[in-house]
């Protein structure tokens, strides 16, 4: 293990807390922790860069006691979600920097500088960048420039503080995709905080979901989205539909049918919960009675939401060529989930 | 968020509050300023030279000078420290700190030159212990520079802790994780990007500091050619009929304000670009 998280327990008089976190990350491996605001995530982040002491618990890194270093000597690349370029240096300075305030006998010769920071504008594409002002530079540029200053001191470990929380949809995701290669080229180890379900899910080979300051579950990705331990990580990842059943023996009860059933819970009155995509809505059969509400387009989906008598709107998804298709807004069907959760 | 570009007034009542406005300029801050300026020249160039040249009045300026040359600098420096606690640290007592950080404004400048009166003058708590060590505090030139300290003390504050606020610590935080120690990040970061409001308040700072009377003439004793700074000079001369030294002096204290007031135009005009590039960061 590279990095290990040990029962770290931080409580703040006014904000969010940690209790009793403990984690790992493999050399090379990219975590992501994922949480609501609040849920302490930024608090680890702190808590492994050093910039605050945990109650109690250990960190360790590659057998060293973090806790012994403070900020400036643990060689931590950190990205912030605001850049924190220098605004008054180049971007080429800022690359530097962390070169050039090294004590003069670790610090490398000018020319070297200059040629570790003309590497790293290639790897970020910013070539032709070095010497502008960090104003003059778009959001997703100053964020890459960010990450090559944050890589110019050769980090141990690289932690991202919600680094695309501030970019629009489209450069996020192309951001994201060119991160995970720079991950995968320069292989270090890396820690990234984020409320984004959709883009842990896509980043991480890990995730760690926060809430409250405890871990509800650490896994991969499929395995988070296949196999979600609570249901808090049910519906932080995606949308989910509700319904009270009865559950016995593997499937969930409803008014006249059942539905097989994913299940952490004991038998017995249970909320069962289903995804969007795993329901069939039509006008004749079992299932949940209802009348169509809207039918808009989801990428290559067609997003329903099914009013209930009750006042519940269940949102579903289905293919372009299904039968719902064919169906019309007002019209009475019935939805009938395919697979339900539930939790104990 | 950017505000609309103004307008040329177009309606009567548009037109009508600029003009006022103007005239009210005129009457309360050109008027005075074009008095003083005719009254040191009425007349002419000889009696104005021949006024300045009197060695009471130079003293005075010197004074003036030394005394702003101590007192800026250790307001730039405690504006600069306190600005920094205010601004990067939580702690109780923060709001009471600004506050009274604040009091030199609100308080009368009077007050603020009898309380070293009160500590250090020959009755006061110090007095007999400063009297037995011979050292002179009051009607001298420390306690001078106390007085013009304390009422010029908020200037550098105020003007760097919104901006400091404004920027908040990540750059700084960037700077830590990147290997930097504390001199680093305060000479490379820190500084850089508070030098223009710095010296804004510094210039302010100044001008308040030569122009100061109130506490400073509760401290000073009035000894001629020793501790009398420039404005009380003035009042002096001007309380002996002697109007056209009077008005002379004050035409140099104008001319100092004037060439402050240039100074401070230059410097939004030619960083102007620079610091909006900062907002929009």
């Amino acid at each position: 293990m590279s990095l290990i998280v040990n029962t770290i327990t931080k409580s703040f008089t006014n904000f969010a807390a940690l209790h009793e976190v403990s984690f790992e990350a493999r050399p090379r491996e990219f975590i992501a922790l994922l949480g609501p605001s609040g849920s302490g995530k930024t608090t680890l982040l702190r808590l492994l860069a050093g910039l605050d002491t945990p109650d109690s618990g250990s960190i360790t890194f590659e057998g060293e006691d973090f806790l012994r270093l403070n900020a400036r000597d643990r060689r931590i690349g950190m990205v912030f979600q605001s850049y924190a370029l220098f605004r008054h240096m180049t971007v080429a300075d800022n690359i530097a920097f962390g070169l050039n305030v090294r004590a003069a006998k670790e610090r490398p010769s000018k020319a070297e500088i200059k040629a570790k920071v003309e590497s790293l504008l290639d790897l970020v594409q910013l070539q032709d960048f070095g010497k502008r002002y960090p104003s003059q530079l778009s959001g997703g540029q100053r964020q890459r420039v960010a990450l090559a200053r944050a890589l110019a001191i050769s980090p141990r470990l690289l932690l991202l503080d919600e680094p695309f929380g501030a970019l629009d949809a489209l450069v996020r995701k192309d951001l994201r995709r060119w991160l995970r290669r720079i991950h995968d080229e320069t292989g270090v180890t890396t820690v990234f905080v984020t409320h984004d379900q959709e883009e842990a899910l896509d980043l991480a080979d890990r995730v760690v979901v926060l809430k409250d300051g405890e871990i509800e579950q650490i896994g991969e990705p499929l395995e988070l989205y296949r196999q979600p331990k609570t249901a808090f990580v049910f519906d932080f990842l995606g949308h989910a539909n509700q319904a009270q059943g009865m559950l016995s023996g593997g499937s969930a009860q409803f008014d006249g049918f059942s539905v097989p059933a994913v299940s952490s819970a004991a038998d017995g009155q249970i909320t069962a919960r289903f995804r969007p995509f795993e329901s069939h809505v039509s006008k004749t059969g079992p299932g949940f009675p209802g009348k169509v509400l809207s039918i808009l387009p989801a990428g290559s989906n067609l997003r329903l939401e099914v009013g209930l008598s009750d006042g519940i709107v269940y949102e579903t998804q289905h293919a372009h060529d299904s039968e719902a298709a064919t169906l019309r807004i007002g019209d009475d069907v019935v939805v009938l989930p395919t697979k339900v959760y539930a939790f104990g | 968020m950017r505000s609309r570009p103004a307008e040329t007034p177009k309606t009567v009542a548009g037109f009508g509050l600029t003009a006022s406005a103007i005239l009210w300029m005129d009457l309360i801050i050109v008027l005075p300023l074009a008095v003083v300026l005719t009254e040191a020249f009425k007349g002419g160039l000889a009696p104005y030279l021949a006024a300045l040249d009197d060695p009471d009045t130079i003293a005075a300026i010197q004074l003036t000078l030394l005394v702003a040359a101590i007192s800026v600098p250790l307001n730039a420096v405690f504006g600069i420290g306190s600005a920094w606690c205010i601004t990067r640290f939580e702690f109780k007592g923060k709001g009471l700190l600004l506050t009274i950080l604040d009091l030199p404004f609100t308080i009368s400048p009077v007050i603020c030159g009898l309380v070293w009166i009160l500590l250090f003058g020959t009755q006061g708590w110090f007095g007999g212990w400063l009297r037995d060590h011979d050292v002179k505090i009051v009607f001298a030139l420390p306690g001078m520079v106390l007085a013009t300290v304390l009422v010029t003390l908020p200037f550098v504050a105020r003007e760097l802790i919104p901006l400091m606020t404004d920027q908040g610590t990540d750059e700084e935080v960037a700077a830590v994780t990147l290997g930097a120690r504390g001199w680093d990040v305060f000479f490379r970061v820190t500084l850089p990007n508070i030098k223009w409001a710095l010296l804004y308040g510094v210039l302010l700072c100044t001008a308040r500091a030569m122009g100061e009377f109130g506490a400073v003439s509760v401290v000073s004793g009035h000894i001629r050619g020793l501790t009398n700074t420039l404005p009380l000079q003035i009042e002096i001369l001007y309380n002996q009929y002697e109007t056209i030294a009077a008005f002379a002096c004050a035409s140099i204290l104008t001319g100092l304000a004037i060439v402050t007031l240039i100074l401070k135009t230059v410097l939004e005009w030619r960083f102007a670009g620079e610091l909006a590039a900062h907002r929009r960061h």
